[in-house]
C-alpha cells in the first residue's frame, strides 16, 4: 500500500496518490482501491485518511457557519445575499425584525438595502435547497464600518493558524477585531483606519503564501516592522 | 500561402515545418492569464493562439435550464474575425456550434458534475489565431481551465490528433496537413484513467492505419499532459519561489 506523494507536496486533478487501505477525504477521490486528486493542492496524511488542502476553491454553505454577504436583492418577504458561493442564500425578513413582518407597514429596503453587508450564520442547506441565513444571534447583522477583504475559503484555516495562534496573534498586534466568514470574506474592524490596513496587510501576506511553511513567525515579524517603521515616521512629523 | 504545396513529405521524411512524422509542434502553456474570470489558459500550439475562460459553478441562467441532479457545463467555443487568413463572421457558425458541443462532451466526463446541483459552469473559448488542430488545442486550454478554477476533476482532459498525409500517418497536423492530406483523427484522453473521451475521424484510413494513428494521438495527448501539468503547477511554485 504505497503513497507516491510526500507530505505537503503539491498535487494536479487526476494524480495517483495513494493504492491500498488508505481513506479518500477532503478533493480525493478513490478509484479501484486507488486514490486520485480531484484538485489543485497540497496532500496531507492524516492516519489513513489522504486529504488535500486545495489551492483554489469555492464556497459550499454548510448549516452552523458564519458567512459574511452582500444584500443583492430586496424581495417581498425577504433579501437575497450574495455569500461569494454558487449559491444565492436566502435571509427572511421575519427573522431580520424579530417580529411578525407585515408587508403593508415594513419598508424591507429601510431595514437591509442593496450593497448592505451582514454577518449571518448558515441555519438550512441541501442539495434541494439555497441556504437559508439568520441574523437573531449576538455578533450577527448589519456591518456598520470597517474593512472588508476576500481570499480563498479554504486559506480560512491558515488565517485561524494552528489552535488560533495565528489570527491571535494578529488581532494583539494591530488592536483589531476580526470576524471571518467561513466563505472567505473577513471583516475588520479597528480604531482607526491605519490598525485595519496593518491587519489587511498581514491577512493579504497569508493569503499569497499560504502553501508555505513558518509562516506566522514571518507575518509576526512584518506587523512588527511595520509598525516600528510607523512609529519613527511619526516621531519624525512630531520633532 | 494559399497555394497547394506540391509535397507536404520530402525525401528525408520531414513535413512541411520540418517536423518528423511523430513529432508535435512547440506547445507554450499559461495558466491564471484573465483575472477577471475564475479559471483561465492562453496556449499556443504552433501557429495556434487560443485563449479559454472558466466561470462557475455559478447560478445558472435563465433559473429553468439547471437540473435539479448536477451542475449543466455550457460551452463556447468561438473563433476571432481576424484568426483566419480571410476574415470570419464573428457569428456562430454550423461549425462553430458543433466544436463547441463536441469540446463539451469531450470534458464533461472529467468533471464531478453530481457535486453542484443546479448550478452552472461556463466555458468560453477563444480563437484567436487558427492552423489546424484547434479543438484539440481548446480542449487541452479548457480542461487546465476548469482545473484552474477549483472545479473537482477526476483527471485532466488532453487531446492531440493524428493523421494521414501523403501515405504516411503523421502527428498533430497543421492547417494545410489537415487540409490537404487524407485523414484526420482528433483524440482527447484522461491519461492517468486511461479513458478516452472523444475520438472522431474525418477521412478515409485503412484498420491498420487508424489504428497507428489513435495510438499516435494517444502518445502525443501523454506528451501535452506533463506539460499541462507543469503549467498548472508553475502557477503556485513560482509564487513560492518569490519569497525564498
Amino acid at each position: 500500500m504505497p503513497t507516491f506523494f510526500e507530505m505537503r507536496q503539491l498535487v494536479t486533478p487526476g494524480d495517483l496518490i495513494a493504492e491500498g487501505e488508505y481513506v479518500a477525504g477532503e478533493n480525493t477521490y478513490a478509484e479501484n482501491g486507488k486514490i486520485y486528486a480531484s484538485r489543485t493542492g497540497l496532500v496531507e496524511y492524516d492516519n489513513k485518511t489522504v486529504n488535500i488542502v486545495a489551492l483554489r476553491s469555492f464556497y459550499i454553505p454548510r448549516v452552523g457557519d458564519i458567512v459574511i454577504g452582500t444584500i443583492i436583492e430586496v424581495g417581498f418577504n425577504g433579501w437575497t445575499v450574495d455569500i461569494s458561493s454558487p449559491y444565492l442564500a436566502l435571509l427572511r425578513a421575519s427573522d431580520v425584525l424579530s417580529r411578525p413582518f407585515k408587508p403593508q407597514k415594513d419598508e424591507l429596503s429601510q431595514v437591509l438595502d442593496m450593497g448592505d453587508l451582514v454577518v449571518a450564520k448558515v441555519v438550512s442547506y441541501d442539495r434541494t435547497h439555497d441556504p437559508q441565513l439568520t441574523v437573531g444571534e449576538p455578533g450577527l447583522g448589519k456591518i456598520t464600518r470597517g474593512e472588508i477583504i476576500k481570499i480563498i475559503p479554504t486559506k480560512i484555516p491558515r488565517v485561524i493558524g494552528r489552535k488560533g495562534s495565528m489570527i491571535s496573534m494578529i488581532k494583539q498586534e494591530t488592536n483589531c477585531q476580526i470576524i471571518l466568514g467561513l466563505n472567505g470574506v473577513i471583516l475588520i474592524t479597528g480604531k482607526d483606519i491605519e490598525d485595519e490596513q496593518l491587519a489587511l496587510m498581514a491577512i493579504r501576506r497569508i493569503d499569497q503564501e499560504s502553501h508555505t511553511s513558518g509562516l506566522t513567525d514571518r507575518v509576526t515579524q512584518m506587523l512588527k516592522e511595520e509598525k516600528a517603521k510607523r512609529e519613527e515616521t511619526k516621531n519624525e512629523s512630531e520633532t | 500561402m494559399n497555394q497547394k504545396p506540391e509535397k507536404l513529405i520530402d525525401k528525408k521524411g520531414l513535413r512541411l515545418d520540418g517536423r518528423k512524422a511523430d513529432e508535435l509542434r512547440p506547445i507554450k502553456i499559461e495558466v491564471g492569464v484573465l483575472s477577471n474570470a475564475d479559471g483561465s489558459v492562453y496556449i499556443e500550439q504552433g501557429k495556434n493562439k487560443i485563449l479559454a475562460a472558466v466561470f462557475g459553478p455559478r447560478e445558472m441562467h435563465p433559473k429553468h435550464m439547471a437540473l435539479a441532479d448536477r451542475t449543466v457545463l455550457k460551452c463556447r467555443y468561438h473563433m476571432a474575425p481576424f484568426s483566419v487568413q480571410e476574415r470570419k463572421s464573428p457569428a456562430p457558425s454550423r461549425r462553430e456550434i458543433e466544436l463547441s458541443k463536441v469540446i463539451r462532451e469531450s470534458l464533461e466526463p472529467s468533471i464531478f458534475l453530481e457535486y453542484y446541483p443546479r448550478t452552472g459552469i461556463d466555458v468560453f473559448i477563444e480563437v484567436l489565431q487558427a492552423d489546424g488542430g484547434t479543438r484539440c488545442a481548446s480542449i487541452t486550454a479548457a480542461a487546465l481551465a476548469l482545473a484552474d478554477a477549483g472545479i473537482p476533476m477526476r483527471d485532466l482532459v488532453v487531446a492531440c490528433a493524428a493523421g494521414k498525409v501523403e501515405d504516411s500517418v503523421v502527428l498533430d497536423l497543421m492547417d494545410t496537413e489537415d487540409k490537404v492530406g487524407k485523414a484526420d483523427v482528433p483524440v482527447a484522453l484522461m491519461p492517468n484513467l486511461n479513458a478516452i473521451t472523444l475520438l472522431q475521424m474525418d477521412g478515409v484510413l485503412t484498420v491498420d492505419e487508424f489504428e497507428s494513428a489513435v495510438n499516435l494521438a494517444i502518445d502525443g495527448c501523454k506528451k501535452i499532459y506533463t506539460m499541462q501539468k507543469e503549467a498548472l503547477r508553475n502557477k503556485y511554485t513560482e509564487a513560492k519561489e518569490v519569497e525564498e
